[in-house]
């Protein structure tokens, strides 16, 4: 067992499948000589060469489009995007094209390409550079969308991702990596379609994912010491959306918030949400609770931007509520 | 393209492409083929010329214009007819449409209906086949509509930058959709896009099988040499509306006819007779064989089946999501 950032898991994750498999290659905006914005590729170039770890000018389409042409015709790359708000400039080539073609060509070409990018708020970068729009991307059917909170889900998901074939938009968290945790030694992987049960507890639900898992379990701590015990679930996968832990944590504790960075409104929270009124309406006590970023576009300031962000607060309040107390 | 014989072979599949499109606006009308359908006829002369002039080890994508250029490459007609009436038979086995023709054994990537959006993916062929070391260029088919999409300057870019072994074939036929190029395009010379990126390029006349030929196998020759891509802008006009429902109030009858009297089929009869001494009566021959070809295309279309209810279900991803771990 090892003590890692999820920087420093994700690019074990990367450098031990290239090693493993000279199929992938990477593309994107400065992960070669710079190393990477985000410093996930860092050496990568130099070890590697350029053939496998390219540059490509600020071309986000290009870049998506590549991977999947290479995907279709036997590489494995893995294009990088600087951050999920240039995965706008590529929108059309993730949704039209590597959702859709697998399915509309009949199953005759496979696209094993992973799209890396980090998401979420909260850094001061103003309106654009600081969305959340990850239940956009989960929205479309062929793609997998995967948002792993821990270094050893990071580590285990990027694994697996780089062993199968269909596309993964897989979300990062520009502000998790420097986020410490235990990953286990040796050849690692994380199933791409299965929530997890992070904190055990019988009184109330916490579902969350990515950067909101911390904040829930320091809001679930918080609770413990009020004497309220919550469950936290981690989704990790928004699409496929594993509900079994949620559900079976639900008729446990007939309680349920929903914790995500992103807007409330078609969001993460209205899904789960949702399913639950859905598939366990009678074990609930109360109606289901969204703790949602505020329907604004992320403001430049530094308070006021705190505010519109979900937080530990925020969650223990709604926990509060969802109990009558 | 040199022997009476080529040309005969080249006459042969342009009649065959004329007449499987008046035969797929006829089944159009009647009411067997829906969405969109783009006919292409008036340009037969390019994507038979083209497919002459590659090998089998070469890779084709185009647009959605993609009927003459699928059965240019060697998909049979009744496979053409058949996806076009979304049956179970067709290349997609109806999943994909008129706009989604594609055949990866034929190293056909599709049918891509986004504007612009497949020269990113021809892109990433090329990088395929430059990173296996394979001896293969891809052949990028497009209008000159999508010179006007960011795609198009990126796809273009990168390949320069990489030395890809593309050929970004334009089929500049004076119209997209209603829209001339004149009024869309800052240059009205596609040739001179390529400029920009210091890119190889000629400009041969689309209405003339060998003048394409003769295009393409120099493109062809001087991207296969490791030199890079090339650009070869192609002078064409389709002679009916853009799509189907076209009331075609941008253009004279008066334009359409100059064009129709250079139809690049009675041309390259009349080449044939002249300068190959071909005869009528083996023309003649040829139209028949083709009629049959068609009728019996038509026929396996129309008495194909349905694809079942379940493919619905199928290939909505390639395997489970945890692929072989
Ligand atoms: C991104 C995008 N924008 C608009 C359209 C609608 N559209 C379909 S074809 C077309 C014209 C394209 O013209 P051109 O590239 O010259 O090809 P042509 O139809 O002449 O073969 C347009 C605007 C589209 N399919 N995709
Ligand atoms: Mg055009």
């Amino acid at each position: 067992m090892a003590t890692l950032t999820v920087r420093e898991a994700l690019s074990q994750a990367l450098w031990e499948e290239m090693e493993a498999n000279s199929k992938i290659i990477l593309l994107g905006e400065e992960i070669g000589v710079w190393g990477g914005t985000y410093a996930v590729t860092r050496g990568f170039h130099e070890h590697f060469g350029a053939e496998r770890v390219r540059d490509t000018p600020i071309s986000e389409s290009a870049i998506v489009g590549a991977a999947i042409g290479a995907a279709m015709t036997g590489l494995r790359p893995v294009a990088e995007l600087m951050t999920i708000n240039f995965a706008f400039s590529a929108f059309d080539m993730i949704v039209n094209q590597a959702a859709k073609l697998h399915y509309m060509f009949n199953g005759q070409v496979n696209l094993p390409l992973i799209i890396r990018t980090p998401s979420g708020g909260g850094r001061q970068l103003g309106a654009t550079h600081s969305q959340t729009p990850d239940a956009i991307f989960a929205h479309f059917p062929g793609l997998r969308v995967v948002a792993p909170a821990t270094p050893r889900d990071s580590k285990g998901m990027l694994k697996q991702a780089l062993r199968q074939n269909d596309p993964v938009l897989f979300i990062e968290n520009a502000t998790l990596y420097q986020q410490r945790g235990d990953v286990p030694d040796g050849d690692l992987t994380v199933p791409l379609d299965k929530s997890v049960m992070a904190r055990e507890g019988k009184d109330v639900t916490l579902v969350t994912y990515s950067k909101m898992y911390y904040a829930t379990m320091k809001a679930a701590e918080q609770l413990a010491v009020a004497g309220i015990q919550a469950e936290v679930i981690d989704l990790r996968c928004l699409r496929p959306l594993d509900m079994a832990p949620v559900v079976e944590s639900v008729k446990k504790t007939n309680r349920a918030v929903v914790v995500e960075e992103g807007w409330m409104s078609y969001g993460v929270g209205a899904e789960v949400s949702a399913r639950l009124h859905s598939e366990c309406f009678d074990y609930l006590d109360a109606p289901v609770k969204r703790v949602a970023q505020s329907e604004v576009p992320l403001p430049y300031n530094q308070r006021l931007e705190q505010m519109a962000l979900p937080d530990q607060e925020k969650i223990v309040r709604a926990a509060k509520e969802v109990l009558y107390v | 393209m040199k022997s009476k014989q080529e040309f005969l072979g080249g006459y042969r599949r342009m009649v065959a492409i004329r007449r499987l499109e008046e035969k797929s606006a006829e089944l159009y009308q009647q009411g067997k083929i829906g969405g969109f359908l783009h006919l292409y006829i008036g340009q037969e002369a390019v994507a038979v010329g083209m497919a002459a002039a590659i090998t089998k080890r070469d890779h084709v994508i185009t647009a959605y214009r993609d009927h003459g250029v699928a059965y240019s490459v060697g998909m049979p007609a009744k496979i053409i007819l058949a996806e076009m009436l979304g049956k179970a038979t067709g290349c997609s086995g109806g999943k994909g449409g008129s706009m989604h023709l594609v055949d990866p054994k034929l190293n056909f990537w599709g049918g891509h209906a986004i504007v612009g959006s497949h020269l990113p993916l021809a892109a990433g062929i090329a990088t395929s086949l430059q990173y296996q070391k394979l001896d293969g260029v891809v052949v990028c088919m497009f209008g000159d509509g999508a010179t006007n999409i960011g795609y198009f300057h990126e796809a273009l870019n990168l390949s320069k930058v990489w030395k890809l072994p593309v050929v970004w074939l334009c089929e500049n036929n004076s119209y997209g959709m209603g829209t001339a190029v004149d009024r869309a395009s800052a240059v009205h010379s596609m040739c001179q896009k390529a400029e920009g990126y210091g890119m190889a390029n000629a400009c041969v006349d689309g209405m003339d099988l060998e003048a394409v030929y003769n295009g393409v196998s120099n493109a062809a020759a001087q991207a296969r040499s490791g030199a890079g891509p090339f650009f070869l802008e192609v002078q064409t006009y389709r002679f009916r509306g853009h799509s189907m429902g076209d009331p075609e109030r941008y253009r004279t009858a008066e334009e359409i006819k100059h064009w129709q009297d250079g139809d690049p089929i009675t041309a390259l009869r009349k080449a044939i007779v002249a300068k190959h001494k071909g005869t009528e009566a083996e023309l003649d021959a040829l139209d028949r064989e083709v009629d049959d070809e068609v009728a019996a295309a038509v026929q396996f279309a129309e008495e194909s089946p349905e694809p079942a209810d379940a493919a619905l279900w199928q290939h909505v991803y390639s395997e489970s999501p945890n692929g072989r771990a």
